[in-house]
């Protein structure tokens, strides 16, 4: 009795220390990363689908990814995190948070960790556009992930009703004031067009303001032209739309309810991020297009979306990891699908020659119109103080909206304010 | 028991809520005071020491000016409007009406439900065009409008969305007191020939106004502390006209990271409590009716 | 008519009036909820093109369920409130039995430092609080959330006013059967205090139920958020809202919460009023 007793004992040691050493033998890097969402459709669900295909195929990275709200929620719990002394490996976070990331030093450059020249390679193939949000002082920081440009949404049924050609959505500012006039119709129950001044009111703005060739920054993220000649002027056009020509309701306008505006068909025209394209796709009851935004002296429109930080607090092994997770959720085959699932721009051309979404491509022209806005884009508008000089420019731009002070007036202390911020950088 | 160790134990029984009261309360007020005294760090720069820095640049800050003014006419809007309703609520329930089952629950639920939800339901409402409020201002032929998109409506909406929850939360405490009113106080007041009218304003509402302060002093502290709407609805916008001193500061601290200056804000709230607390008190104490 | 007949005749048009004000008020309060509910259970179209007769669905409750793990959220927010009770009556039943019946050197002006968190509460001080649980390691922790609460200003005041209000002769009575400080507590006043433990604890679990600032920025993952934040964050504007999914996602919130006051209505109210009571 008592001698199989220890035999067993003997036995549940054994095998504990064999499984320990298997343990520690096969001892996994482990990987959290936070990531935001910021358009419609199921995107955590795909996202986790993206991670557990990486997981299957390196069994030795586990990846906890985190959902942690908007782009001001995520960059706010990985630093949070970081600063409470927990794992955060990597996260995709906002492009235009890389100037507030650096001050704290909270990232690694992507050039300090590629080791070969495949890899570096690597670095250089997505679109240089979508790099400039990416890159500063000589060095890449992130890598772009859920990337977008604005598009313009259009009721192709709603321009048949009115007389206008469904093929040739306005491709001027003169052109939409004309087409928003017949659109609108007189009993309210619908608009010509939308352009959505909260939630990021700044980034429609860069769009605008682009399209009447003046750039809100500078590269170096220390100089801001918010009361620029040009500027402006794109501002009183913003406002004119809805308090002179009357396509577009005053005041401001919900970015939240505008998708479902635009499918309820309470306005013929939207402007918005290209990562609703897919949701819709799904949801419109109604013949619809995508065009690029119209033009005034030249055509334009900022990129958007979130990027791949890898965080300075992490071990090298923990970056061999991310940077393979990294590479894994933006090679092209994954960019291209996660592109057809959800709208954002395939982040390299590589991704737009998979066979997959050439055909998707194909057989749905308006994937590729945030792609082949790519030559007029610039970059989103990014500083340093990025939070409070965007709020700034985003209390001026609603000041105006809702007629408290006239464009120049409100651009006026929006650059008054952000030069007062600045200045200790420059 | 030895009387000298009721010290002793006295301590000891205190022991564990001290220490809790002293880390997150007490420790904290201080702290935020020091804090509001340095200027926000970073690696590059670290925080240094700057006096009266911070305040000096609060006073210049607009959106600081605009945030207190913002609170005041929360605080303004909200807090008669629903120790009224909670009154009439009160009243109305105290009376053996049909169906007053129903009426109590009715007007206490909201209460239950969290600020979260009912923002949630309310943004639903308030949406322009599509949502609740401007459907059936439609169909009876007016125009809708962007009840939270324009500045000169957003803060009175958020009023009558905060009113909703409220009201039927003073109303209970309205309520106690009603049921403890003595029942010969109204009879006597009909014998000699008082209208209601009359009875309420010079007995009952005086009687009342032990529960009126208690009810003041929870109501003006909810107006400082409720900001959970904002996350939902507007976040403090269009252009400031519904931002609340505590976003403020939550914006501050953490979209900016500048804990400095949202401890210098947190200084100016607790300046404010305190002055609340101590005004109440002191002046409203003077005019309580006592038994 | 006598006067006496005018005035029964006045007082009854009176009642009819209030009747007929008191039900339109309830229904004006309780229709902003009841339209939730109805949203929650029907398809997307009918929100905003209002029908009815709609038919019944459960696909907005499953989408909610797809898109955030609530049933997670509201284990947490479960395990939050019942381990924060527990804390609560533990510290403060000290607390308040020290006040109450020992008159200890410096206990006014203890009493009049534990009052000062009525006036400020751990949310009006997140700043410092939260750097304060960073550096115990407590972020991103269901404790963490409860810790600012545990001591609860208003639970030893509650309760000091119990025990204060206790017949000495029962503490005699008990310690000539030989019962100690401690035998005293659990079989004296403990007990006659049950009504205010009942009160009190009602109307913590509700205010904690409902906590959403603080929470929201002591909890960064899935597995410590309660329900509150996992709505806010849900409800996120970015996203585009679907206000089906979105009722359907509030009504998940709150379910609990508010079907233990519906079923016991009567003790919730009771607990508020007895609170209020000084």
């Amino acid at each position: 009795m008592l001698l199989k007793a220890k035999r067993t004992l003997v036995q549940l040691v054994a095998a504990t220390c064999l499984s320990l050493t298997a343990v520690i033998a096969h001892a996994k890097t482990e990987l959290t990363m936070y990531y935001p969402v910021a358009v419609g459709g199921p995107l955590t669900k795909i996202v986790d689908g993206l991670v557990a295909d990486f997981m299957k195929a390196n069994p030795d990275i586990d990846v906890k990814a985190i959902y942690a709200g908007n782009y001001n929620d995520a960059r706010v719990k990985a630093l949070a995190a970081l600063n409470a002394g927990q794992p955060a490996q990597l996260s995709v976070m906002f492009s235009i948070d890389i100037y507030e990331l650096i001050e704290q030093d909270a990232i690694v450059a992507f050039d300090d960790i590629v080791s070969t020249d495949e890899e570096r390679a690597w670095l250089n193939s997505f679109y240089s556009t979508l790099m400039e949000n990416g890159r500063t002082a000589g060095k890449t920081w992130g890598i772009p992930f859920q990337r977008s440009t604005i598009v313009m949404y259009y009721n192709k049924d709603a321009f048949r009703a009115a007389g206008l050609d469904p093929e040739s959505p306005p491709a001027t500012w003169e052109e939409l004031v004309a087409a928003g006039k017949k659109l609108t119709k007189a009993d309210g129950s619908q608009w010509g067009a939308m352009i959505p001044s909260t939630g990021y009111p700044y980034w429609m703005f860069g769009a605008l303001a682009m399209q009447n060739d003046q750039v809100l920054m500078n590269n170096a993220g220390d100089t801001t032209y918010f009361d620029a000649p040009a500027t402006v002027e794109a501002l009183q056009f913003w406002k004119d739309l809805g308090s002179k020509h009357k396509i577009m309701p005053e005041g401001t306008i919900e970015w939240g309810t505008l998708r479902k505006n635009f499918l309820e068909e309470k306005t013929a025209i939207m402007w918005h991020s290209t990562g609703n394209l897919t949701t819709v796709k799904k949801n419109a009851k109604f013949d619809f297009g995508v065009a690029m935004l119209p033009a005034n002296k030249r055509r334009g429109t900022p990129t958007g979306g979130g990027n791949f930080y890898i965080f300075k607090k992490t071990s090298p092994e923990e970056r061999v990891a991310a940077m393979k997770l990294i590479k894994f959720m933006t090679n092209p085959e994954r960019s291209g699908e996660w592109s057809m699932k959800t709208g954002y721009m395939g982040v390299s051309p590589a991704a737009y020659e998979t066979a997959k979404l050439q055909e998707y491509v194909k057989g749905f022209p308006y994937a590729a119109v945030a792609r082949d806005q790519l030559e007029f884009a610039t970059a989103e508008l990014s500083t340093f103080q990025t939070g409070r000089v965007r709020k700034a420019l985003d209390d001026a731009l609603q000041a105006a909206l809702t007629g408290a002070k006239t464009p120049a007036d409100a651009l006026g202390d929006a650059q008054a304010e952000a030069v007062r911020l600045l200045k200790p950088y420059q | 028991m030895n009387p000298a160790m009721r010290h002793v134990y006295g301590w000891l029984l205190l022991t564990p809520a001290a220490i809790l009261l002293l880390a997150f309360t007490h420790f904290p007020t201080v702290a935020t005071l020091f804090e509001s005294t340095f200027s926000k760090g970073n690696i590059v720069r670290p925080s240094r020491f700057i006096g009266t820095g911070n305040y000096e640049a609060m006073m210049a800050d607009p959106i600081f000016w605009k945030v207190l003014v913002n609170n005041f006419w929360f605080a303004v809007g909200t807090i008669p409007a629903s120790i009224a309703l909670a009154i009439a609520m009160a009243l109305l329930v105290n009376r053996a009406l049909p169906g007053r089952p129903f009426l109590r629950l009715a007007y206490f639920t909201p209460t239950i439900l969290p600020m979260i939800a009912v923002a949630n339901i309310w943004l639903f409402f308030y949406s322009p065009d599509i949502g609740l409020i401007d459907q059936v201002l439609s169909a009876f032929g007016f125009s809708g409008h962007n009840w939270l998109g324009d500045p000169s409506t957003v803060l009175p909406a958020i009023i009558v969305m905060t009113v909703w929850k409220e009201a039927g939360f003073f109303m209970i405490f309205y309520l106690a007191a009603l049921q403890n009113l003595s029942p010969e106080l109204e009879e006597a007041a009909r014998l000699e020939g008082a209208s209601r009218w009359y009875f309420f304003w010079r007995v009952v509402f005086p009687l009342l106004m032990p529960t009126t302060l208690f009810v003041l002093i929870n109501a003006v502290l909810n107006s400082f502390k409720l900001v959970d709407h904002l996350f939902v609805l507007t976040k403090g916008g269009p252009d400031n006209a519904s931002n609340l001193l505590l976003y403020y500061i939550y914006e501050n601290a953490f979209s900016y990271f500048d804990t400095n200056y949202a401890a210098t804000l947190t200084v100016v709230l607790l300046v404010l409590l305190a002055l609340m607390s101590l005004v109440q008190f002191f002046l409203l104490d003077r005019r309580v009716h006592y038994r | 008519m006598s006067d006496l007949a005018i005035r029964r005749r006045y007082s009854a048009i009176s009642t009819s009036l209030e009747t007929v004000a008191a039900w339109v008020l309830a229904i004006l309060w309780i229709s902003p909820l009841l339209y939730a509910v109805w949203a929650a259970f029907h398809a997307s179209e009918y929100a905003i093109n209002f029908e009815l007769f709609a038919p019944l669905t459960l696909i907005n409750f499953q989408e909610a369920l797809e898109q955030a793990p609530f049933l997670r959220y509201g284990f947490n927010t479960f395990v939050l409130v019942t381990m924060l009770l527990i804390s609560q009556l533990f510290v403060c039943t000290l607390a308040a039995y020290a006040f109450a019946r020992f008159n200890f050197a410096g206990s006014s002006v203890a009493f009049a430092l534990v009052l000062v968190q009525l006036m400020i509460a751990p949310e009006i001080l997140i700043v410092e609080n939260y750097s304060t649980l960073a550096k115990l390691g407590f972020i991103d922790t269901i404790t963490g959330i409860g810790l600012p609460y545990m001591a609860s200003a208003f639970g030893i005041f509650l309760l000091r006013q119990a025990f204060k209000s206790t017949p000495k002769e029962l503490e005699e009575a008990a310690r000539l059967e030989g019962c100690g400080l401690w035998g005293v507590l659990w079989r004296v006043y403990v007990p006659l205090a049950r009504p205010t433990y009942l009160a009190y604890g009602l109307v913590s679990i509700s205010h904690h139920w409902n906590n959403f600032l603080w929470p929201l920025v002591v909890t960064n993952s899935v597995e410590t958020r309660p329900l509150t934040v996992g709505l806010g964050v849900f409800g996120a504007p970015e996203s585009g809202v679907d206000w089906s999914i979105i009722s359907a996602a509030t009504l998940l919130s709150v379910a609990p919460l508010l079907v233990a006051f519906l079923l016991f209505q009567r003790q919730f109210i009771q607990s508020f009023m007895r609170s209020g009571i000084k």
